[in-house]
This record gives C-alpha cells, structure tokens and sequence, in this order.
C-alpha cells in the first residue's frame, strides 16, 4: 500500500512537533525516517497510526484519503506501529497478547489462535513459545510478537520506531533480515524511524530527514553519510571563535578508562583535561558521551582503569566523594534528574546546599538567598514556584544557579537544548566565566555548531569508541560530519 | 475427630462464607479493571443495613436484595466517577467512603435495630441433598450458597475463557495497549467497577439476611477489609480468592473448637492466627521463597507450578489513564 503524508501539523502547547511535514513511503520499500531525538519523528508516527490527531494535513493511503481517530481504526485501515517499548501486556501470556484486539465472538478461540500464531512465526523463523509469559521476553521477541500480530490482522504498512534501542546484535541482524522480508517478498510498506545514521544507510531504500518539526530533505539511496548528516545537523557556517584561555593544571585524567553497561560499552579511552579547558563530546546520541559523561561524574562505576580528579586516584569513591572533590553533573532530563518536581525554588537551594546545614531551616533566609540567585541568575519565577512550572530555559538556569561556587570539573549533557538563542548564549557566558575561574569542562551537543564555536578540543564518539581527539581551531563541520558517520579519520 | 463434627464444621463454613466469597468476586472484577475499591467495608456495612431496612419495610427478602445492590453499586460509581472521570487517589475517596459507609449505616439504620427480619430461606436440593457426606455440606443451604459457588465458576470462565474477560485483564494491566487495540478503557473501568460493587451490595444483604440476620450497630465491621485481603491473599485469581475466603472461614472455625480444647491459650492468639498466616503465605508468594522452591520441580513442572502459585496485582492497578 502506497502511503503518502501531506503537510502534517501538530503542536504541543508551544512547540511545533510537525510543522507542515509531508512524507511518501511506496509498497514493497523500507523508508528511513531520520532525525536527532525531538525533531519530529515519533509524532509523525502517531499520527499515522492512530495515536495522535494531527491538527493540519493529510493522510493519503493508495491515493485515497483516509481518516481515522485511533490506533484501531488505522490497524482496520492496515497500518500497523511497533513501538519503541513495545506496546503489549507483559504480564499476559504470549497467545493471550496475539488474541488480544481481535473480534471473534464470546469465546476465547486459543486452539485457532496458537495455530496461527505458530505458523507465521515459522515463516518468519521466529520461535515463538505461546504459553511463555510476555515479561520474559527479550525486547527482541516481543518485537517479532508484534510483527506477527500485526501481519496476523492484515497490516500491509508497518512503522517501526527505533526498533534497535535495546536489542542485541543477532537480535538486530534478525530484525533487518525480516524488514527487508517484509517489503521485499511480502510486498509492505515498512517506515524505519532511527536517529542512527548506519543503519538507516544499511536498510532503506530511500531516507527523509527530519529537523525541529520540518523536512530537512529527502534523499534516495545510496547515499554518504555526510550528506545525511549535513540534513541532520543543518548547514554550518560558523568557525571556531572560542578565545584563548590560559590553560591550567590537569584536572581530569582517565588512563586506559573503559565503561561496561547492559546496553553499550565504552571501549577503553584515555584523555587528559586541564583547568580551564573546554572539550565537546560529539557524536549521535547513543554513541558513549553520556556514559563518559555519568562515568566521569561518579554515576557509573568503570568497568576498568583509573580515574584521577587533580592527581587523586578517584576509582570506586562514592558520588558525594567526587561532589565533594569539585565535581557537578548537568543532566539532560531536567525533570528527571536534574530537579525535584513538587519542590520550589527556595527549597531546592536548601538541599543543594553542601555544608552542614543546621537541623533546622530558616524559610526566611532561605527564601532571601533564593530571591537573590533567581535574580542573579535571571530565572522568570520567585522562591515559591515549583520547578516544574518553570519553562525549559528558566529550569536550565535554575540548575545552573544550584551548583557550587567553586567547581574544578563540570559535566554538561545538552546544556543549551530547547533554548531560544539568547537564552543559549546567555548560559555560555555563565560557563565561560566558570572557565575563567579555573573549572574544566565536558559537554555533548547535537548541535554541531556549538560544539565547533565553544570547544578547544573536540573528542568524538561513534558506536561505543571515542575515535578522535580534534583541536577545534584546525576542524571543520565537513570532518566532525565525516567521522560522526562512523569513518576512522 | 468425629465425621459428623467434621461435616458440620464444613458445611457452616460454607454458609457463613458466602456473603465474603461474594464481596471478594466483586472486589476481583473491580481491582482486575485496574479500579481498587478500598470503600468495601463501609459498602457492605451500608448495603446491609439497607437491604435489611427494606425487606423488612416490604417483607421480600428479593426487594432487599435488590436495593442492596444499588447501594453496592452507588459506592461503586462515587469511586468511578472520582478515579476514572476526575483522576482522583482511589485510596482516598476509598477510605473516605469506607467511614461515611459505616456512619451512615449506623446512624439510617437506628430505627431497625434488633428487630426480628425476613430472612433468605433455607433450600435443601431434592436427591442431591441425601447424598452421604457431600450431600450434607454442599446441598442443604440456602440459594446464596449455591450462588456464591456458581459465581465464582463464572467469574473464572469470564477473567481467563472470553473476549470480554481478556479485555478485561488488558485494561488493568496495560491500560495504553488496551486502548491501541480498539478497547474503550474507561468505559470498562466503570462497567467493571459499578458490577463489582454490586456483588460487594449483595455480599452486604447476605449478612443481614442470611448469615448474621438483622441489623445492629456496627453489624459487619470488619468483614471489608477481610474481603479486601482476601483478593490479595488470591492473587486476583477467582479460584484462589474463593479458597482463601473458605480457609479463612475454616480457620476461624478451627481457633474456636482449639480454644476450647486448649484454654491456657489466649482468646486473642486464635483471632489473630488467620491473619498471621495470611501475611506469611503473601510473603511466600511474592518473594523470592517461591523461586526457590520451584527450582526444586522438574523443568517441566516449575511453569505449571510456578503459574499456579506466583503472586502479581494488575499493573496498572490505581492508576488512572489518560489519552494523548
């Protein structure tokens, strides 16, 4: 079935999660949707499948223009979305969940239902066990479950949104092994949403790339990486400008570091920062800069080598050790785990406070002290406002008012996402004084020109590895693009 | 033991159990939608006292029944309306009920105090009755008994063998999946609920009409939250809750004839010890005891036996949902 999507619109409150985006997929190809996380793609399959109502646009199914207000309506229409946690019952059995959604009658007909779960699994070369309970599958099988179910209701397009987050390597060469089934003997639309540019470059048949809510461009295979991340990233057209700093003492050494976790390995790197020292960590998401980043923090405990904060050889300390030490840590999830939502203002200064606080809290001095870093700090909201009524900016700022005074090492993830340009601007100035002040400093961006305009030195990652180590003033947007692509320099 | 002792004790379990196996089906249907209704000792309370108020207005033991049921089910529809359409903590609307339940019954109820009632009539079954030690402890009760028994059949086959049951479970257990998959989740959240709290109605006039005939102030306090443990003590499996409902009766039974035989022992050990033994059991079951033990099977049973025994509430139990 040939699928086309014209000029789709959806907003959430302020923030045009698709702005007009148009996208045609036809039968028997697997289309790549390509984009950064927030760009649009997750959106854009919701809508297609049922779960989000656009606000503008069309959707055309063979021509036809199609209309349906949940995720039912479009499985009757014949589309079909896995979804990046896979939308079952773990806690039914695998038959149960194949049976689940399908009308026939009082009766549970398991017999039937077995009968034909077993026989599409086959063909695929699944081995699906029915009586086995979904909650003790891998993510794996319960993608090929899905597969089955859909395929089983007469789905003839098929969204798959980041299928690979999760899944081991043969689960993986499996996976792509049944999508190119699918569209190539089986005849359906497959759309294969992934922010992970080699696979994209491995699977479709053709890619459309998505930037902040817009079609960046469309391009049929084959194609380079770098063409891919140029649509990625945008065109960039600033140089290095980050001014010279003297350069102090080493802060943060890792010898022959390596961090082991479920999902990605760190392979073993070994980096020297001096005080003073700004390194951008860049690389597409999932590529090992959040690992060395936690890691770094005393979040994750490396799985070998050693790390030595000025000299100090840190491993296995605690996280208050490495706090203590002059370490901070910005994560990317303000909410999650940056501040605590249901707490003001005025009481998370209290809690970040690192010297022994008295038993007792003095609300009015505490809410001075708050007044006047909200000041200093420029953040729209009092003492008293909860930190999830703050925007976005206005909660970046506030976690940058809660660090310490004096810091020798500071991790940043995405410091400036989802700011407006004068908000950015205004946090690098705040960094740079810190830089000024003697503090190192680590951080990721998706945003090339950032990483070029504010680093001295640009490390980046692909795939787990950490492959170079550039001097910011001697590259360019064409090689970091280059190398992000998974290319030895 | 003498058999005829054996055989009374039985038989009076069953009857005297009846009206929990009843509120502990409903509360299951209830809490498998995904809805808890914590109100279950206020609702029965309340339910009694109506039921019992209007067979005695009326003289038929159906019409209390009846507005047992509406009472049951308004409890029910309060907790609905506040969980599913206002996103509010079921526990507390639940807790909240659960006094205004009993004080209401307490306080409406004052008229009809020790009065002498109707009462659900005693219905041995023809033939099935004489047979020899069955005959005398399943088929000489009354109607609710045998209600109860054929309730619970119905709620399995409901739960595990339809469609309906199926999506059933699904909302309570992934609220979001359900609804990809074509079910109005809500709507049967509050279908559910309201059911469910029918039976707890019905479980409420079994008291005052059957089991513990007329009304008094606080006349079945308690007997809620006994339901309520009993389904966790089930497993929200309605063979299992019904079997927890009869052992606990079984254990009551058994602290009286052991209290008279050992009487150095407190009075309070005896009350107490079913609910020892309910916690210890829980802890079996959801712990990590269960695993260990089931290593011990052959591989072939450890599925059979493990499904038969582990423990998990619906997942997405108390907790409301919400479309994009």
């Amino acid at each position: 079935m040939k699928v086309e999507l014209r000029g789709i619109k959806k907003c959430f409150g302020s923030v045009r999660a698709n702005d007009g985006v148009s996208l045609t997929v036809e039968a028997g190809s697997i289309q790549g949707l390509l984009g950064e996380n927030g760009a649009g793609k997750t959106t854009l399959m919701k809508v297609l499948s049922g779960f989000v109502s656009p606000e503008g646009g069309r959707i055309l199914l063979d021509g036809k223009e199609a209309l349906f207000s949940s995720p039912a309506q479009a499985i009757e229409k014949g589309i079909g979305m896995l979804h990046q946690d896979p939308l079952d019952f773990p806690p039914l059995k695998v038959l149960d969940n194949f049976l689940f959604g399908r009308d026939s009658g009082f009766l549970l007909k398991r017999a039937l239902a077995r009968k034909e779960l077993l026989e599409l699994s086959e063909r695929f070369g699944f081995t699906l066990d029915p009586e086995a309970y979904v909650n003790t599958l891998t993510v794996g099988e319960r993608q090929q479950l899905e597969i089955v179910r859909l395929l089983s209701l007469g789905v003839e397009v098929l969204i798959f949104d980041e299928p690979t987050t999760g899944i081991s390597t043969p689960q993986k060469a499996t996976l792509f092994a049944t999508l190119r089934r699918l569209a190539k003997e089986e005849g359906k639309s497959v759309i294969f949403v992934s922010h992970k540019l080699e696979e994209v470059l491995e699977l479709c048949s053709g890619v459309t790339v998505l930037r902040r809510g817009k079609v960046a461009g469309e391009i049929a295979m084959p194609c380079t990486s770098e063409e891919l991340v140029r649509l990625m990233f945008g065109q960039v057209i600033t140089t290095h400008v980050a001014e010279e700093v003297s350069l102090g003492e080493p802060v943060l050494e890792l010898r022959v570091w390596g961090v082991h976790t479920y999902r990605l390995d760190l392979s073993p790197v070994s980096l020297q920062v001096r005080a003073g020292e700004v390194i951008g960590l860049a690389g597409l998401e999932g590529s090992g800069q959040r690992l060395l980043l936690r890691a770094c923090a005393g979040l994750i405990k490396p799985s070998r080598g050693s790390l030595f904060l000025r000299g100090e050889d840190m491993s296995g300390k605690s996280y208050q050790k490495f706090l203590d030490a002059g370490v901070a840590y910005l994560p990317a999830g303000r909410l999650e785990e940056g501040l605590i939502p249901g707490l003001n203002l005025a009481e998370h200064f209290v809690l970040a406070r690192r010297e022994k606080a008295p038993f007792f809290i003095n609300w009015a001095l505490a809410r001075g002290d708050a007044g006047r870093k909200i000041e200093e700090f420029n953040i729209i909201g009092s003492p008293s406002t909860l930190v999830e009524g703050l925007s976005g900016g206005n909660q970046q700022r506030a976690l940058l008012a809660l660090l310490p005074d004096s810091l020798r090492l500071l991790l940043l993830e995405h410091p400036t996402r989802g700011l407006d340009v004068e908000s950015a601007l205004w946090v690098w100035d705040r960094l740079l004084e810190r830089r000024e002040e003697g503090t190192a400093i680590l951080f990721t961006s998706t945003d090339l020109d950032e990483i070029l305009e504010r680093s001295d030195r640009i490390s980046v990652f692909s795939g787990g590895k950490m492959l170079e180590i550039l001097d910011a003033s001697q590259t360019d947007v064409e090689q970091l693009g280059y190398l992000i692509g998974g290319n030895r320099g | 033991m003498e058999i005829t002792l054996l055989i009374r004790i039985l038989s009076s379990v069953l009857a005297n159990s009846s009206p929990l196996v009843i509120a502990a089906m409903g509360e299951t249907i209830s809490e498998r939608a995904g809805v808890i209704n914590l109100s279950l000792d206020g609702s029965i309370m309340l339910s009694a006292m109506s039921g019992f108020a209007v067979a005695y207005l009326t003289g038929n033991v159906v019409l209390g029944f009846l507005a047992a049921m509406m009472v049951g089910a308004l409890m029910a529809l309060v907790i609905a309306f506040a969980s599913i359409t206002l996103h509010q903590d079921q526990v507390a609307v639940g807790f909240v009920l659960t006094l205004l339940g009993a004080e209401l019954a307490n306080f409406l109820g004052e008229p009809f105090v020790r009065r002498p009632g109707p009462r659900v009539p005693y219905m041995p079954i023809p033939l099935l009755r004489d047979i020899p030690v069955v005959g005398e402890i399943f088929f000489r009760q009354d109607i609710l008994v045998y209600a109860s028994i054929v309730l619970i059949v119905v709620v399995w086959f409901w739960i595990f063998k339809t469609q309906a049951g199926l999506r059933l479970r699904g909302v309570g257990e992934r609220p979001e999946a359900a609804f990809a998959r074509g079910v109005s989740v809500n709507r049967l959240r509050y279908l559910y609920t309201v059911v469910g709290g029918a039976l707890v109605g019905i479980a409420g006039a079994a008291y005052s009409l059957s089991v513990k005939l007329g009304w008094s102030e606080g006349h079945t306090l308690g007997n809620g939250w006994i339901a309520l443990a009993i389904v966790i003590f089930g497993g929200w499996h309605p063979f299992r809750v019904a079997f927890g409902a009869y052992l606990f009766g079984v254990l009551i039974s058994l602290g009286g004839i052991l209290q008279r035989s050992i009487p150095g022992v407190p009075t309070q050990v005896f009350q107490a010890a079913p609910f020892a033994l309910m916690i210890l059991v829980l802890l079996f079951v959801s712990g990590g005891a269960l695993e260990r033990l089931l290593s011990l099977f052959p591989p072939r049973m450890r599925r059979v036996v493990g499904d038969a025994l582990r423990v998990a509430p619906p997942s997405a139990l108390a907790r409301p949902f919400v479309t994009e």
